[in-house]
């Protein structure tokens, strides 16, 4: 567990509920994200990951709970506060007939008022388009923009404000490897240079490994996990699997403690071992062994007390 | 600096640009094309026919309707159109992420639509006085006439266009919820024929609406006093047409904001994205 911050959280989230009708999507989530901190939060589809990113982002109002983004209540929060927060959307063919030099240009003056000598904003345009790697199409009309080129104009935007928050609801989707290595080195780059405290939700676990610094799992509508990668592999029963060759024998064995159990091996069989392979549990196998243990109904005990803290 | 007058100043610049963008796009030139040489068909073809007995030319009664008919269809349908896309494509839901962008939008709105009257009533106009002898009997105050009744039937019809845009479910609906009644209004408001050929109640429902004052108001303008005739209590009733259209557009300032406010609040990312869900089913 980090250390208790001294600075107030980014983002507070506690008992937070959501019903649309009878349907409860989201049954009491608990979260907590520092600054500077980059969170990522997965879940299976339906889940409630963009329900609770729209409640932090003041799209949406909750049926119960608290919740604190910035100081404020979403909800309630005036115009300064969104001056402070980005929002990557998802959009598809707006602004067809602009171009992407002058969309970001217009929606970047909004931020003008609100720019502090600590934090001139907004972000150069040019600056920007280089930086999402846009300045050969910066003066396309933006209907005529590929996918991963539109969604790189979307982060763009998203950013354009300079935010201190800033929300990304699957980014990377449809973006191919080139472009989702560029977008994290963004990612990198607007959290260690700029301090953004970045929360994100994703499908790609080898994306929220590679960006995150915190891992939440939303399941069931709860917070089910809450840890860097390595942690929660940690909480996952059989976390490694070692593989070892005796001879023309292949064995393969799961276990908590790796080094006791490759001493052993060792001790047993000493020059015989013609092989050994240690494999960690990775993200994807702590996060379907959760998951199926939140839809079980299994308690998942440490992993919940966690989550709880 | 101020932000919200700031927001104001980029709305202007955001209509002046969609202005501008809306010019150079072959589709709204084939829009503004399509309704010009529509109207001077309908005119051509119309040339000799005199209206009763008063000696008029169709045309010479018939541009100054059309003229009303085509503002009121134009800022009530197009910012309908553009707010209901608007609201499903994403552009909406940008603003409300902005500081102070719903202000800075709906400005836009206004201008863009606003200034999109000019060429749509220019196309017609100045091949109409190239064409047509006699159309306009009132000489600069007849102008200036012209003038304060396109900006009043301006203020009285275009929240109107917001509001509809604002409460129509989808961009498919806005065809039945929006054009058809506007269309069905339009031609009981006296746009293509004198609105006396109709049943009294029709009349009296038509007047309730803006469309009939402001092609009163044009009439006015255009037409020699003796075409007064031609209009219900023989009078051109200034007095009403102000009122009516104020009254309006006083509606539309005190309505328009709050309607626009909780259509904002309900936007969200998840909406945006049904809307993008439903309209590819809707191309399959």
């Amino acid at each position: 567990m980090p250390d208790v911050p001294l600075s107030e959280p980014v983002v507070e989230v506690r008992g937070l509920r959501m019903a649309y009708g009878a349907n409860e999507v989201l049954t009491g989530v608990d979260l907590r994200v520092d600054a500077g901190e980059v969170v990522c939060l997965l879940g299976p589809n339906g889940a409630g990951k963009t329900t609770t990113i729209e409640i932090l982002e003041g799209f949406r109002v909750p049926s119960a709970g608290e919740v604190r983004v910035l100081g404020e209540d979403p909800a309630r929060a005036g115009e300064a506060w969104r001056a402070r927060v980005g929002v990557v959307l998802q959009s598809w063919r707006d602004h067809a007939r602009w171009t992407p030099r002058r969309l970001l240009t217009q929606l970047g003056d909004y931020y003008a008022p609100y720019s502090t000598p600590e934090r001139p904003r907004p972000y150069e345009v040019d600056w920007l388009l280089r930086t999402v790697g846009l300045t050969e199409h910066a003066d396309r009309k933006i209907g005529a923009l590929s996918g991963g080129q539109r969604r790189r104009l979307d982060v763009a935007v998203g950013i354009i404000g300079r935010p201190e928050l800033l929300f990304l609801d699957e980014p990377t989707a449809g973006f191919d490897p080139q472009a989702r290595r560029d977008f994290h080195d963004l990612v990198h780059r607007l959290s260690d240079l700029e301090g953004t405290t970045i929360l994100l939700t994703t499908h790609d676990l080898a994306e929220a490994e590679k960006l995150a610094d915190r891992i939440l799992i939303l399941t069931g509508g709860r917070i089910v996990a809450d840890g860097s990668a390595d942690e929660l592999g940690r909480q996952v029963a059989g976390t490694a699997e070692v593989r070892w060759a005796c001879g023309p024998e292949r064995f393969v064995h799961p276990t908590t403690d790796v080094v006791a159990f490759v001493r052993r091996l060792f001790e047993e069989h000493g020059d015989e071992l013609t092989d050994l392979e240690v494999r960690r549990a990775s993200l994807e196998d702590t996060y379907l062994t959760m998951v199926q243990r939140s839809e079980s109904g299994v308690p998942a005990g440490p992993v919940l007390e966690e989550a709880t803290r | 600096m101020n932000a919200t007058r700031h927001a104001l100043v980029l709305g202007l610049r955001r209509g002046w640009t969609e202005f501008l963008q809306s010019l150079r796009s072959p589709q709204d030139q084939g829009f503004y094309l399509f309704t010009a040489v529509g109207t001077l068909l309908l005119l051509w073809f119309n040339r000799d026919n005199e209206i009763g007995d008063s000696g008029l030319s169709y045309p010479t009664y018939a541009l100054p309707s059309i003229l009303a008919g085509l503002l009121a269809f134009g800022v009530v349908i197009g910012p309908a159109f553009a707010l209901a896309m608007e609201r499903e494509d994403g552009t909406l839901l940008r603003h409300k992420a902005l500081p102070h962008g719903m202000q800075g939008y709906v400005t836009g709105q206004l201008t863009y639509h606003s200034l999109g009257l000019l060429p749509s009533l220019l196309t017609i106009l100045v091949p109409s006085f190239l064409l047509f002898d006699g159309l306009m009997h009132g000489g600069a105050a007849g102008w200036l006439t012209v003038a304060w009744v396109i900006a009043l039937g301006l203020l009285a019809t275009l929240p109107l266009g917001m509001i509809l845009g604002s409460v129509v479910p989808s961009t498919q609906k806005v065809g039945s919820w929006g054009m058809l009644p506007v269309l069905v209004l339009t031609a009981i408001s006296g746009v293509f024929f004198p609105m006396q050929a109709l049943w009294g109640w029709v009349q009296a429902v038509a007047q309730v609406f803006p469309v009939y004052w402001i092609g009163l108001g044009l009439r006015s303008a255009f037409l020699p006093d003796a075409a007064v005739t031609l209009e219900v209590g023989d009078s051109w009733r200034t007095g009403a047409t102000v009122l009516v259209l104020a009254a309006w557009a006083v509606f539309g300032m005190l309505v328009t904001p709050r309607v626009l406010r909780r259509m904002a609040r309900r936007q969200s990312g998840s909406q945006v994205e049904a809307a993008k869900e439903a309209s590819l089913q809707w191309v399959r």
